[in-house]
């Protein structure tokens, strides 16, 4: 039995895009040969500014989108599902296991239905129940597990409050019994006061029933407190990756430092002026050359600066990981 | 120094299907020319409501108590009703960035017409001068080729460049009051940074007053000299804002505090202020915040006491009831 849930081994996403009917075709590189293994029960956390390719990533283990190349291995106790090549039989079976908490709680629950319902839905969808009855109990055990008053399961959504839709979103993804779950911003429309509430609960769910979470997330200082393990993208590529510990406390590549610099302090007195980088994220149409950060990067060497080196991770200390440009230049 | 503006016992309420509610309730703040007031607080708390009731920008069910004052240049914009006094405070005196910048564009209109045409309305100048104030105020906020930006639509601008357009919108026609409704929410850090640095510069050039929401507590303690905390409608504390993030009297303050993730102390477990924003539909009696208070008096959980700022430290104002509880 393997320690890894998920091994993403080469992967790249690509789209084509056409800007009108006589344009050539063009590839947008949204992921560029992503190496990473999420260990069973463990918190990892990806972060970077949108159009990093996050949210691509995220879909793509999901088997949301289509994987261009390299192969995504899902690691079940009996057996592994590889997503590149699976029939629709298995990924029935791999979405009951593999789910999706969304950004936006007004925008996820259907203001037809009710709680229940909306809760009920992957149940019946993925025919996991048989009788109502066992729906029922389902719904209303897991319900409680996150918190929901069991009373107001027959209400619809427009009478919740942010907090509370983030919590029936919870609860739907989880009711399917899955063992990895995908947050995806899932905090990031939500209030200071009850983004902690949400955070502290996926925590306790992870305990309670043994889940592993891949939390997509622009703010650093959430993604701090909750992850074990923390990867940085940037246009496509994994700059970064350690402990979120070591990375927090030990940057190693500029972009790293920059964002984190970034982080307006909560000290009046505290007027640290954020390394600025230049400008804004370069298109995934047509990234830079070699390193795709060199056009932001501070202080590029001269190989760097005419685009002729080469990215790719190098361990620079246990379990730290930085794109070797970023190493050999500063 | 005088006042640049001033809000006296604001109330504002709503006509819905369900009854009459409050959005806003008994506030008075001012403000002085080159200085920055940040207004804190969760959803729903009346941020915005407050800063729109300033340039009457509030639906057509909105009613505002007799006595309240909102005095600007030393009239009371609350009283203005023809389209002549309007325009004064709509662009004229008063400007607004939007949190959204691509709602805040219209779509199908080229950037540089849309800046020509509110400079024409508000300034006494032809369409050569506007273009030139306009490029001119592009370049001053940072946009690389801004005669190309000028006639490009708003779609063909990245997130950052569109809302520093949008301020830069906001500024050419040199408003005395800029209201700044979460202008940095929808950026990416890095972004968020520059526009922080470029708004501060602005200020410091062209001295004028500004009034920041946000719901950032950091955003806050960079752009911010006074701030006000509120509270379903009411400010519930207020003060300089080195005094309110280091000494914070009030549980709400406090609890917005330590609800923050706090990136030098990971160690530190995430405190969610317990219990919803009530629904305005039942608004607590009393003091609107005993439903999550962590420690109510007797007389405060009956709904006993009444609200109102005192205070306690020179500039340093907080609701009586949490002093007399905690």
């Amino acid at each position: 039995m393997s320690e890894n849930l998920i091994s993403v081994n080469n992967v790249s996403v690509n789209f084509d895009y056409q800007e009108n009917f006589i344009s050539k075709k063009q590839k947008i590189h949204a992921v560029n040969n992503i190496n990473i293994k999420i260990k069973k029960g463990s918190f990892f956390g990806l972060v970077g500014e949108s159009g990093s390719g996050k949210t691509t990533l995220g879909r793509a283990i999901l088997g949301a989108n289509k994987i261009s190349s390299g192969n995504v291995i899902f690691h079940d106790d009996e057996r592994d599902y590889d997503l590149t090549n699976i029939n629709k039989q298995d990924l029935k079976e791999y979405r009951k296991k593999a789910q999706l908490i969304f950004q936006d709680p007004y925008a996820a629950l259907s203001p037809r239905m009710t709680v229940r319902d909306i809760i009920a839905e992957p149940l019946e969808v993925m025919r996991i129940t048989n009788s109502r009855q066992e729906t029922d109990d389902r719904v209303r055990d897991i319900a409680s597990k996150c918190r929901l008053n069991l009373e107001h399961l027959r209400r619809f959504p427009h009478a919740f409050s942010g907090g509370q839709r983030q919590r029936i979103s919870i609860a739907r993804a989880l009711v399917s019994n899955p063992k990895f779950i995908v947050a995806d911003e899932s905090v990031a429309a939500l209030d200071v006061s009850i983004q902690a509430d949400i955070l502290n609960l996926l925590k306790q769910l992870q305990n309670e029933l043994n889940l592993t979470y891949l939390f997509i997330s622009h703010d650093l200082s959430v993604v701090a407190h909750v992850c074990d393990i923390v990867a940085v993208m940037y246009l496509g590529h994994i700059v970064e990756m350690a402990p979120s510990r070591k990375l927090f406390q030990n940057p190693k590549h500029s972009y790293t430092k920059a964002l984190l610099s970034s982080i307006p302090s909560i000290d009046p007195e505290n007027k640290s002026k954020a390394i600025e980088l230049k400008g804004e994220i370069p298109s995934a149409l047509n990234p830079p050359s070699g390193c795709v950060f060199r056009t932001r990067c501070p202080n590029p060497c001269d190989n760097c600066r005419n685009g002729e080196t080469e990215m790719g991770l190098i361990e620079v200390e246990p379990e730290h990981w930085v794109d070797q440009c970023c190493a050999n230049c500063s | 120094m005088s006042n640049l503006l001033e809000v006296k016992n604001l109330d504002v309420k709503f006509d819905t299907d369900e009854g009459r509610i409050t959005a806003v309730e008994n506030i008075s703040f001012t403000l002085q020319q080159g200085k920055v007031l940040g207004i804190v607080g969760e959803s729903g708390s009346g941020k915005s409501v407050t800063a729109k009731s300033i340039m009457q920008l509030n639906p057509g069910n909105t009613f505002y108590n007799n006595n309240a004052e909102i005095i600007l240049d030393n009239e009371n914009t609350l009283n203005f009703v023809s389209k002549e006094d309007l325009r004064k405070i709509r662009g004229g005196k008063v400007s607004m960035i939007f949190q959204e910048p691509m709602a805040s564009f219209a779509p199908a209109i080229k950037i540089g017409k849309q800046m020509i045409e509110q400079l024409l309305i508000h300034r006494d100048i032809n369409k050569e001068d506007a273009k030139k104030i306009s490029i001119n105020m592009l370049n001053r906020v940072g946009i690389a080729d801004a005669e190309k930006r000028f006639n490009q639509y708003a779609f063909e601008l990245s997130g950052g460049m569109r809302q520093r357009a949008m301020i830069a919108m906001a500024l050419s026609t040199m408003p005395k009051l800029l209201l700044a409704d979460e202008p940095t929410t929808a950026l990416d850090v890095t972004i968020q940074a520059q526009v922080i640095d470029l708004i501060k510069d602005i200020i410091r050039e062209y001295q004028m007053g500004v009034i920041f929401i946000t719901h950032d507590l950091g955003v806050i303690a960079q752009v911010a000299d006074e701030v006000a905390v509120m509270y379903l409608g009411r400010i519930v504390e207020k003060g300089p804002v080195n005094e309110i993030l280091k000494n914070p009297k009030h549980p709400y303050t406090k609890g917005l505090l330590e609800a923050l993730p706090d990136i030098n102390n990971l160690d530190a477990p995430l405190k969610p202020i317990p219990g919803n924003i009530p629904s305005p539909l039942d608004r607590p009696t009393a003091c609107v915040f005993r439903t999550r208070c962590p420690n109510p008096c007797d007389d405060c959980r009956e709904g006993k006491t009444e609200m109102g700022l005192i205070e306690v430290e020179p500039g340093h104002w907080v609701d009586q009831c949490c002093i007399n509880c905690g």
